[in-house]
């Protein structure tokens, strides 16, 4: 059958099992547009391709699937940059499609125009420029290959507006990638197997650090099952939580630069660290001089060029990590470990008594307080927590008890800003049926919050909890550390959120006391359709404790003792 | 030290490119880069020249592999192979000093490709080092302009580094491509 490129596009995508894409309409894309009536496909119209790009993001962590964001040529491209550059540091498969020039003006500067595979080459895990509709298949069987298998990326395919308005033969029937240099399914020798389990055995203080490509592979039983028989601890990275229920014995939460001081201790007092899809990223491993200085280290990465790219380690195992941990399992000895985490629960024990949770209620709201309020009124539900970056995304991550994989969704590596509320957006398309809340700090929510019109027009039920300090929180807590508290640029002027949720038919109420935290929650879980709580809670207060950049993994800066109520009162 | 690479990479537009913004990406830094067709049409062969440690050196060939058109990457500074530079070399002459470089020349196996009134350019080709020492003592002369092509290499012996290019799709995809078993993958 004759169809156009912008046929064959939305035809190709629902062969990949797409259903709802985030766009924007343009010129160069309104091809594609014209054709989606012949579609099934949902298009949601965001309100900046920004939204488009983290919506997509979202949806492919809450869910696993790829994740699909399109836009027109020039600003609509360039406005894609973030999203793209979020989904790389952290592995999130997306297929960002952008409309372009026609083929015989690109390189003339023409209205619009942007040479976007040229910008996005180094955040792409691969990009495709499409000038024929003949390509429109093959690009797009192979986008979607390229951006789900191995280590998952996004995958940028620019279509020149002829390629989508010509038309050329097309009988419907799946294209294979023809990909000759792509190889995303490497395994280890079995001399580097037999070499991982002697470490293993031989291990007095082992600890795993389990990583994001733990939920990226679904390894979550394998890596239960090495944790338990062989008595490890686990502790995890920002992006693993959820990859090791919180609730287990072994957990010991989450390491780095805002980790857990028992669980980072126990990486720098260990003989084997167990790495498990993840990268050895700066924020987890302070100072590389002095990071675990007499641990072995096992590497099971599924990128090869991750080995010894921060840590030198002993024994990589290249490859995905549930093949891998199912070629070692059945060869992994049980052992006793008995010495070893009881050490560990004596250094939990005398850290519990510095948690802001355990202080009595001095009528000061903390950020803490009304997460770990959310986690308990959440907890055994199907609730997916997205959150922004900053303050609140480390008081999350430890005051929120992940249990489940995927119901944590937060930009780690590169920590964009305006991440949650599209994010979360995206993540409740992808499941419609989880309860999803928006963690988000003042600062960040205004970066995105136009995408409040988008959850409306979509109906979507999604709970807002802004957690208003009225700074710029981390980098004041950076200022208050190490810029003897020049508060330069991060005291925030901030407009009335509920006000602001009103004008958009969302309901809405302020929250200042912490006796407010749970009927606010309560409320607003009963409430049918999305509400914006704006807590207002304790202003300088500081995530502890804190491995100060640049420092050893032990080098923490704790949470005073008494505690200090706010910095200006110290 | 310099580590020399053999890369086969798909022959497309904006290959070049994505090696190029690699290196750049990663704060390596080239010393020369030559890119040229192969025997097969499909497929072309790019001989990477890097200062590189150890480590980074196998850190340069894991990051070539992520790219999506390359099929094939080796890493040849320690196996016995031809390695060749090729250079142009305008010499600025007198009358008297002509014969001097025209001998120069043939000591080096170097040809003159162009003779003018105050000018003799002379092509060379070899290792970089001999190009060097070919250059060292034409300075005297006064060299007007050189250009160099930068190294191409191929293995000794009957071993290639020839890659087999085969249609890969999912699971096999990693078939074609894949090099001799001496190859660590896992580093």
């Amino acid at each position: 059958m004759i169809k156009s490129g912008a046929q064959i596009l939305w035809e190709c995508l629902e062969q990949q099992g797409v259903t709802e894409v985030f766009g924007y309409p343009g010129g160069a894309i309104l091809p594609a547009y014209d054709a989606l009536k012949y579609s099934n496909i949902h298009h949601i119209l965001v309100r900046h391709e920004q939204g488009a790009t983290h919506m997509a993001d979202g949806y492919a962590r809450a869910s696993g699937r790829v994740g699909v964001a399109v836009a027109t040529s020039g600003p609509g491209a360039t406005n894609m940059v973030t999203g793209i550059a979020t989904a790389m540091l952290d592995s999130s498969p997306i297929v960002c499609i952008t409309g372009q020039v026609g083929s015989k003006l690109i390189g003339s500067d023409a209205f619009q125009e942007t040479d976007i595979t040229g910008v996005t080459l180094p955040i792409t895990k691969h990009n495709y420029l499409v000038t024929r509709c003949d390509e429109v298949a093959r690009t797009i069987s192979e986008a979607f290959y390229v951006a789900s298998s191995g280590r998952p990326g996004p995958v940028l395919v620019d279509i020149t507006k002829d390629a989508q308005q010509s038309t050329c033969e097309f009988d419907g029937k799946p294209i294979k990638p023809q990909l000759p240099g792509y190889r995303p399914d490497l395994s280890p020798t079995s001399e580097e197997y037999k070499q991982a389990l002697e470490l293993i055995h031989n291990a007095k203080r082992p600890v795993i650090l389990a990583g994001h490509g733990i939920i990226l592979s679904g390894a979550m039983q394998e890596v239960r099952t090495l944790a338990e028989r062989a008595n490890i601890p686990v502790g995890l990275t920002l992006l693993g939580l959820g990859a090791f229920p919180a609730s287990h014995p072994l957990s010991l939460g989450m390491m780095g630069m805002h980790g857990e001081a028992w669980l980072n201790t126990t990486i720098q007092e260990a003989d084997l660290l167990i790495a498990l899809g993840m990268r050895f990223d700066d924020r987890v491993t302070g100072n590389l001089k002095t990071y675990a200085p007499n641990a072995k280290k096992i590497h099971v990465e599924i990128d090869r060029a991750e080995i010894n790219k921060n840590v030198k380690v002993d024994v990589p195992l290249v490859g995905d990590l549930r093949a891998v941990l199912r070629e070692l399992l059945p060869h992994l000895k049980q052992q006793d470990r008995r010495e070893w985490i009881a050490y560990i629960d004596r250094m939990k024990g005398e850290t519990a008594v510095r948690d802001i949770q355990n202080l009595p209620d001095s009528g000061h709201l903390y950020a803490a307080h009304v997460i770990n309020d959310i986690w308990r009124e959440t907890r055994g539900t199907e609730t997916i927590v997205v959150t922004d970056v900053g303050q609140h995304q480390m008081w999350e991550a430890q005051y929120y008890k992940h249990e489940e994989p995927r119901t944590l969704i937060t930009s780690g590596g590169l920590g964009t800003m305006g991440f949650a509320l599209p994010a979360a957006i995206g993540a409740k398309v992808a499941r419609p049926n989880a309860e999803v809340w928006v963690v988000v700090g003042d600062g960040g929510f205004q970066m995105t919050m136009a995408e409040l019109a988008t959850l409306v027009q979509e109906k979507l039920k999604i709970h807002i909890a802004i957690i208003n300090n009225g700074y710029l929180g981390m980098v004041r807590q950076w200022q208050e550390f190490f810029y003897d508290r020049n508060y330069e640029a991060t005291p925030l002027l901030n407009p009335n959120f509920v006000k602001l949720a009103e004008a958009y038919g969302i309901c809405s109420c302020a929250v200042t006391q912490r006796t407010e935290v749970v009927p606010a929650v309560k409320a607003a879980r009963q409430h049918n359709g999305p509400v914006l709580l704006d807590f207002q809670v304790e202003q300088e207060d500081s995530v502890f404790p804190m491995v100060p950049a640049g420092a050893g993994l032990h080098e923490m800066i704790r949470r005073p003792s008494p505690i200090v109520e706010t910095a200006a009162d110290a | 030290m310099l580590n020399t690479y053999v890369v086969y990479v798909e022959n497309k537009p904006g290959v070049l490119a994505r090696v190029a913004t690699l290196f750049r990406r990663r704060a390596f830094n080239i010393d020369s880069l030559t890119v040229g067709r192969t025997e097969k049409p499909e497929v072309s062969r790019m001989t990477i020249v890097v200062d590189a440690d150890h480590d980074q050196a196998l850190r340069i060939e894991a990051n070539l592999y992520k790219l999506v058109n390359v099929l094939f990457v080796e890493n040849i500074t320690n196996e016995p192979a031809i390695l060749r530079d090729l250079a142009m070399i305008k010499v600025a002459v007198t009358q008297e000093a002509r014969t001097q470089v025209f001998k120069l020349a043939e000591v080096f196996n170097a040809r003159v490709e162009d003779v003018a009134p105050e000018s003799v350019t002379i092509e060379i080709t070899g290792a970089e080092d001999k190009i060097d020492r070919l250059l060292e003592v034409l300075r005297p002369y006064g060299v007007l302009e050189m250009v160099r092509t930068g190294v191409v290499a191929v293995r000794r012996g009957s071993k290639s580094s020839a890659v087999s290019t085969g249609t890969a799709t999912g699971a096999n995809a990693a078939e074609p491509g894949v090099p001799n078993e001496d190859v660590s993958y896992s580093v």
